[in-house]
């Protein structure tokens, strides 16, 4: 995995970051409380929260640094770092575990070659656990870029990703 | 050529098993055989073992079949479903008669999969917004005497009475109150919620104008869950459309009420469902426990009176007063009025949502409903009431479902989640989770909690791997002690109770032996 890039590279994408941040902190304004709302905004737009959104949040928002920086880390569901084309949400929580999720999730684990907030070797997927997608009744589930898939098995999660990745 | 009506849910847990590609395949069946289809995307019926359920409509009624994949379609048609035939394998009679819905009893959930979920029509055609007209010609106090009068307790989990909860926001002098829905269904085990919001959202929305109505506010907030993209969704549009019709805005329907209300998502913290914890999320902070007092219905979001009730406690709320508080109250025992929508899930064959009064049994839900295990192998414990509920040995099995009698077998109902295990099962792992989940989610405040948990885990590894286990156990019980007397919160405060309630019933899989005197601490 590499991420460093150079200065020269840095610069117009930090254009893209402040822009991205101002369209946000404008679509709310005059919304009471509206950080959680500007995040996800910039998160939707840029797939993840650079640090350089956070001194402009800082400024449009009269909030110190440190409050963003604090609630961004908070919060599982906001990424700091860029993520893979293809993210994978596998549940870890009890309706899963008892049809199977353990399984599935080494399989996975294996496949992929990374563990849970690790991206896979060939850099494709991002592994993330969830707690619970709602779809207990049809256990095991994940979430595929956002998309419900329900009643998993290690082939069916395979050919998942061998469509999104 | 008459047109052929199908119904295929837009529900995540219909669409998670592929029913788009159930659409697209009946539009191109269609087209092929010449035949004028009009599908509506309902809600699910909660049969969830059937999803994708796909209904067709008959002279007779809506005739179902499921679970539908998109390669059974071709097959289908032969079969004539479209005119209702009887002949597939996957053909299950009318809808209404199939026993898994015809036993229930369903008031909160009266319209969900019926209707058309954006369908303003459709949902005033089967009694939505009677419940609003009633109480916009009552006086405030008139409204929550009636929810009151019903006996409805908070289905989030805490079961505290509504209706007194409301009369204190009523009381308090403000110049802002607010309603805040917590749809953040955290709990494993459940999605009640979700299907409520996704299935007829409108409730929702009438339930909070209501209380809004009958408290003095005008602003409401859903606090929704990030893992829901698809409830979200449904939830913009039927509020959009009910500000276009004037169901909310500053005037509704002529009454002089002002009533608008704003969906904000969550961003995956288990905590942000404690209902301090959400207001701060609400106000864009990071999500951590608030010390109570002040009560957050005298001092709540943005310091001001606010009501916080779950979506399934105001979702029933029009129901009650459309047809009184006293019809709700018959439904139920004890001091659990109502109904709840239990939620099977887990190992179960015929998992799903089943809204049902108070006073059934486990038994009867695991069983009757659904259908025993997925397995094939004997069920061997069942938690109740998400991550902070106990494991329920067999021998707890015929225990009514209500909250006193949970509550003495210190075991909860909570949110209704019921997530049933096979005698594969290591309890003792499923200990070191709940633990590891308290870790993981914790909100750091209070030290029992933030540090308890991340030690009750190493400890609980320990006992699995033998390491002292005799004295690691009592340093469990201790800690546990520790947990339930000393967190700020529940999440701290309850973790105990699945860990506990797995060493008291099923000490073998800790290594110990099943002495009785160690299962009375
Ligand atoms: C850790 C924790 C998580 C909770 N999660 C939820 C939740 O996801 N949804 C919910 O409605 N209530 C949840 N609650 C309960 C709320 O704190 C609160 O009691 C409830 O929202 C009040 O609404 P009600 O009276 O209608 O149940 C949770 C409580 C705790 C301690
Ligand atoms: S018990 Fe845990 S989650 Fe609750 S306030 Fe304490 S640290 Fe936070
Ligand atoms: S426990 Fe996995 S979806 Fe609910």
């Amino acid at each position: 995995m590499t991420t460093p890039a150079s200065p020269a590279a840095a610069q117009p994408a930090s254009d893209a970051v402040k822009q991205a941040a101002l369209n946000a902190v404008n679509r709310y304004a005059g919304q009471k409380g509206n950080l959680l709302p500007v995040l996800h905004d910039i998160q939707h737009a840029l797939g993840y929260i650079p640090d350089d959104a956070v001194p402009v949040l800082s400024e449009a928002l009269q909030l110190s640094r440190a409050e963003i920086h604090g609630v961004i880390t908070f919060y599982p569901h906001f990424h700091s770092k860029p993520m893979a084309p293809t993210v994978l949400e596998m549940c870890r929580a009890e309706s899963c575990q008892a049809m199977g999720a353990n399984n599935l999730i080494d399989h996975a684990r294996q496949k992929l070659g990374c563990d849970f907030h690790e991206t896979s070797q060939n850099g494709q997927v991002s592994l993330e656990p969830v707690y619970c997608l709602g779809l207990c009744a049809q256990s095991p589930a994940v979430m595929v870029n956002g998309q419900p898939h329900a009643r998993v098995t290690p082939a069916k999660l395979d050919k998942l990703l061998g469509e999104g990745a | 050529m008459t047109n052929i009506t199908f119904y295929v849910p837009q529900d995540a847990a219909a669409l998670a098993v592929g029913a788009n590609d159930v659409v697209t395949a009946i539009q191109a069946e269609a087209k092929k055989r010449q035949l004028m289809v009009n599908i509506i995307r309902n809600g699910s019926r909660g049969m969830l073992w059937l999803e994708t359920l796909v209904e067709v409509v008959t002279p007779e009624g809506r005739v179902a079949y499921g679970p539908v994949e998109a390669d059974d379609v071709p097959g289908l048609f032969d079969a004539g479903w479209h005119e209702g035939k009887p002949e597939h394998s996957l053909y299950h009679g009318l809808t209404e008669d199939i026993p898994y819905l015809k036993k229930q009893q369903r008031l909160t959930f009266a319209r969900v999969g019926i209707i058309n979920p954006l369908s303003l029509e459709d949902y005033q055609a089967h009694g939505g917004y009677e419940g609003l007209k009633k109480a916009l010609s009552m006086a405030p106090e008139k409204i929550v005497e009636e929810v009151t009068e019903s006996g409805l307790r908070g289905r989030g989990g805490a079961a505290f009475p509504t209706g007194i909860k409301w009369n204190t926001v009523l009381k308090a002098q403000a110049d802002q109150k607010y309603i805040a829905c917590n749809a953040d269904e955290g709990d494993s085990g459940t999605f009640s919620d979700r299907m409520v919001m996704e299935g007829d959202p409108f409730t929702l929305i009438e339930g909070m104008t209501i209380a809004g109505v009958a408290v003095g506010a005008t602003y409401g907030y859903i606090y929704l869950r990030s893992e829901y993209p698809q409830a979200a969704d449904v939830l913009n549009k039927a509020i959009a459309i009910a500000r276009e019709t004037g169901w909310l805005g500053n005037d509704i329907q002529g009454s002089g009420h002002a009533f608008d209300l704003e969906v904000r998502i969550g961003a995956g913290a288990y905590i942000c469902g404690e209902e301090t914890s959400m207001l701060d999320s609400l106000e864009g902070k990071r999500g951590q426990v608030r010390y109570k007092p002040p009560l957050p219905a005298l001092k709540g979001l943005f310091g001001k009176p606010t009501v916080i009730n779950n979506v399934i406690s105001l979702a029933s709320v029009p129901i009650i007063l459309a047809k009184g508080g006293a019809y709700y109250r018959d439904f139920g025992m004890g001091r659990s009025k109502g109904t709840l929508p239990f939620q099977l899930a887990g190992n179960l064959k015929q998992g799903g949502l089943v809204e049902l009064a108070f006073g059934i049994t486990l038994r009867e839900l695991l069983y009757d409903f659904g259908g025993g295990s997925a397995s094939g192998r004997p069920l061997r414990a069942v938690q109740v009431g998400g991550p902070l509920g106990a494991y329920l040995p067999e021998s707890q099995w015929d225990i009514p479902l209500d909250y006193e009698s949970y509550m003495k077998v210190n075991a909860m109902v909570g949110h209704g989640g019921i997530v049933a295990f096979d005698d594969t099962v290591d309890m003792a792992h499923m200990a070191e989770y709940a633990m590891e989940f308290c870790a993981v989610e914790s909100c750091g405040k209070c030290t029992p909690c933030r540090i308890g948990a991340v030690r009750g885990t190493e400890v609980i590894q320990k006992i699995r791997q033998d390491h002292q286990r005799e004295q690691q156990v009592h340093l469990l019980r201790d800690l546990c002690d520790t947990m339930l007397s000393g967190s700020l919160c529940a999440l701290g405060g309850m973790t105990p109770y699945p860990v506990l309630s797995a060493l008291e019933h099923f000490p073998q899989d800790f290594g110990l032996e099943a002495a009785p005197a160690a299962s009375q601490a």
